[in-house]
């Protein structure tokens, strides 16, 4: 198993530039996630990182050793296509054992390597069938089986998931989470999906116009986003942002909203007169009859446990999350409460988040 | 669910109505027989006499003899009953058969050279257009190259005219080459006449082939050429096989090239069939039997590929 390290990796097309100066480093045996819309270039870094796209400009090092102008065959690593990639004229022990084909080992070595896959991907039973009549989840599991049976240093998956159907992606999701924690590789795994990342991953890596804009534990990615992108982009719904001006010192714990003022978490950076924004989760919007800001009650999505309120704010729509217990009349006026530990503030102009004690701990990528 | 099925079969879309099946049977019927009586006829009349092959009206029932492939494959000389006459018995059945003509043989004639012309310049160029063609196909479909549709395009714009329109200067050139009436030039030349065809179709298969199957088999430790001969190419047989049918069919039955070009050593059968008919005043049984010979094998060809032809056509319409 290995640690990947990424240097200043750019990648340009033509005129497109897909991959921007990322650097950053994934640690051995970590599940790290790639996310971000399409088009961020998430599939290209990790293409990059297997050998099959060769990069403009930086390094990729695999255990401290530069790979960058490898051959794919010559890195070590196993890649786990979206459309699983079977070969449809071989059964599946033959795609499975592959791989270990392509090195020249042995044919007994290679059944034994084979079984053993399977068996830990309990798939054994299906050996003998041919890929076309598989179900979605067996197919995945059949391509998982040919990346793991040669013991690759790491695991690169480009979406794996994406094409099966949402009850089966939840249980894989489960499965391949189980699996990373029985054989510790090293994992590299791309989706637009949060979710999947949310769920699975140690770290995950954020990409926007092919740059990293984060890189963080779940948890610090969704709480302490460091750019308005990252806090937009996680969380259903998104991130609310409330627009306002004006200046910030260091050590204040409250800012100037328009006319009234919010209590936020500790700010640690001085900033002149400048549009800033209030970020606030959903869920940290209690409804109360003197809340500082007011709106009107537009909508309300009942979701089972909880309720996904809008409001029309002098700043802007609010999404709200309440729990579905809780009564609330459309065009009726009410007053909006923030968990002011939880706020975020984000500077409108660059787009990232302004330094505050609860923003610790998040680092710019 | 189960109503939603009988409705669907209701409206024949599934399932077509027994008139319109017996209605595409007799189409299909039609154009059967429309295709194959010419066919047989040819057969029939290579086993006819000179004078069947030509009564009027035309005979459906007659004497089979052998005629037809005995001319085919021999030169004859007439000679005069006497002549005959104190000729040693015949040794075998043709020896019998031409001398009730009046005739001797003298030898073979060139049919097996040109049919064995025909099978290597044929099968050659077929070969060779297909290997060219798979692997600029494949570059075309899977590298970014420089210029790739304008380079498409020329490799298309060869066949945009009949490519008889370059018969002269291409004669002239062979000339100068020491090409003209040599396998080799004719293998050269039906090649690069195939090649764009070739090109274009098996883009067209290669591009259907999801590009994962190569970079799979790349990680997983083949060259580009190990993955292009081990996963790609299993996957394009079909392609290639519809491609190998239309490329040999081409070369086969080419005409007016060969005529040109070859006269002796290199010439194939096309021109060599309505050179018979010129050599014993009209012999049709002879041109019918040559005519059945020079169709076996694109026949053959085609039947062991057919499969593959049949699937290579709908290749893309219908996904998997």
């Amino acid at each position: 198993m290995a640690q990947i390290r990424i240097e200043s990796l750019r990648k340009s097309f033509d005129q497109f530039t897909a991959v921007e100066g990322s650097t950053f480093t994934i640690d051995d045996g970590t599940f790290f996630a790639m996310l971000g819309p399409s088009g961020c270039g998430k599939t290209t870094t990790l293409r990059m990182i297997a050998g099959l796209e060769l990069p403009t400009e930086g390094r990729i090092l695999l255990d401290g050793e530069d790979v960058t102008f490898h051959r794919a065959a010559a890195r070590d690593i196993a890649f786990v296509f979206q459309l699983f990639a079977l070969y449809p004229h071989m059964n599946v022990g033959e795609n499975i054992g592959f791989p270990l084909k392509c090195q020249g080992m042995a044919r007994r070595e290679i059944r034994e390597r084979v079984q053993e896959t399977a068996r830990m991907l309990r798939i054994e039973h299906l050996l003998s069938s041919k890929t076309s009549k598989l179900s979605g989840g067996d197919r995945q599991r059949v391509a998982l089986g040919r990346a793991m049976v040669r013991r690759p240093k790491a695991f690169l998956m480009d979406e794996p998931l994406g094409a099966l159907d949402a009850e089966f992606r939840h249980l894989m999701c489960g499965e391949l989470r189980d699996l990373h924690d029985r054989i510790k590789a090293t994992t590299v795994y791309v989706t637009h999906d949060q979710l999947e990342a949310m769920s699975m991953a140690d770290q995950i890596a954020i990409m926007n116009k092919g740059r990293v804009e984060q890189i963080g534990t779940p948890q610090q990615v969704y709480d302490r986003p460091a750019s308005m992108f990252v806090a937009d982009f996680i969380g259903s719904p998104p991130m609310n942002f409330l627009r306002f001006e004006g200046g910030l010192r260091s050590g204040d714990r409250a800012v100037s909203f328009h006319d009234t003022r919010l209590a936020v978490p500790e700010i640690r950076e001085d900033r002149a007169n400048a549009p800033l924004a209030l970020g606030v989760r959903p869920e940290h919007i209690r409804f109360v009859d003197a809340g500082a800001v007011r709106g009107e009650v537009f909508g309300a999505e009942y979701l089972g446990t909880t309720q996904i309120v809008t409001v029309d704010t002098a700043y802007g729509r609010v999404a709200a999350r309440l729990p579905s217990s809780a009564s609330v009349r459309i065009g009726e006026t009410i007053g909006l409460e923030f968990n002011a530990a939880r706020l975020a503030l984000f500077d409108i102009g660059s787009g990232l988040a302004i330094k505050t004690a609860g923003e610790e701990g998040a680092r710019h990528g | 669910m189960t109503a939603a099925a009988t409705r669907s079969t209701a409206h024949s879309i599934v399932e077509a109505s027994p008139r319109a099946k017996a209605f595409a049977s007799g189409l299909v019927i039609l154009y059967a027989v429309i295709t194959i009586l010419p066919l047989l006829w040819i057969v029939a009349t290579a086993f006819k006499s000179q004078s069947d092959a030509i009564a009027y009206p035309p005979k459906v029932i007659f004497e089979p003899t052998l005629e037809g492939y005995v001319n085919l494959f021999t030169v004859r000389t007439r000679q005069t009953p006497d002549f005959i006459a104190k000729l040693p018995p015949p040794e075998t059945w043709y020896d019998q058969l031409v001398r009730k003509r009046d005739m001797v043989i003298a030898g073979p004639s060139k049919v097996v050279p040109r049919f064995v012309n025909s099978l290597i310049i044929g099968f050659g160029s077929t070969f060779l257009a297909v290997f060219l063609g798979t692997l600029a196909a494949y570059a075309f479909s899977r590298f970014r190259i420089p210029l790739a549709d304008d380079l498409l395009f020329f490799i298309l714009s060869t066949r945009m005219m009949p490519p008889v329109a370059v018969a002269i200067p291409i004669y002239l050139m062979y000339r100068q080459l020491n090409l003209t009436d040599t396998r080799l030039g004719m293998i050269l030349l039906y090649t690069a006449v195939n090649v764009s065809l070739a090109v274009w179709l098996l883009k067209g298969f290669i591009d259907e082939i999801p590009r994962e199957y190569e970079e799979a088999a790349l990680v997983d430790g083949y060259t580009r050429l190990q993955a292009l001969r081990k996963v790609v190419l299993p996957q394009a047989v079909t392609g290639i096989a519809a491609t190998a049918i239309f490329c040999l069919i081409f070369s086969w039955n080419e005409y007016a090239f060969a005529v040109l070009l070859t006269s002796g050593e290199a010439q194939t059968m096309p021109p060599f069939i309505p050179f018979i008919i010129g050599e014993g005043g009209q012999d049709w049984p002879a041109v019918a039997a040559a005519t059945t010979l020079f169709v076996v094998p694109i026949v053959m060809f085609t039947v062991l590929l057919r499969k593959h032809l049949l699937r290579g056509i709908t290749f893309g319409a219908v996904r998997k």
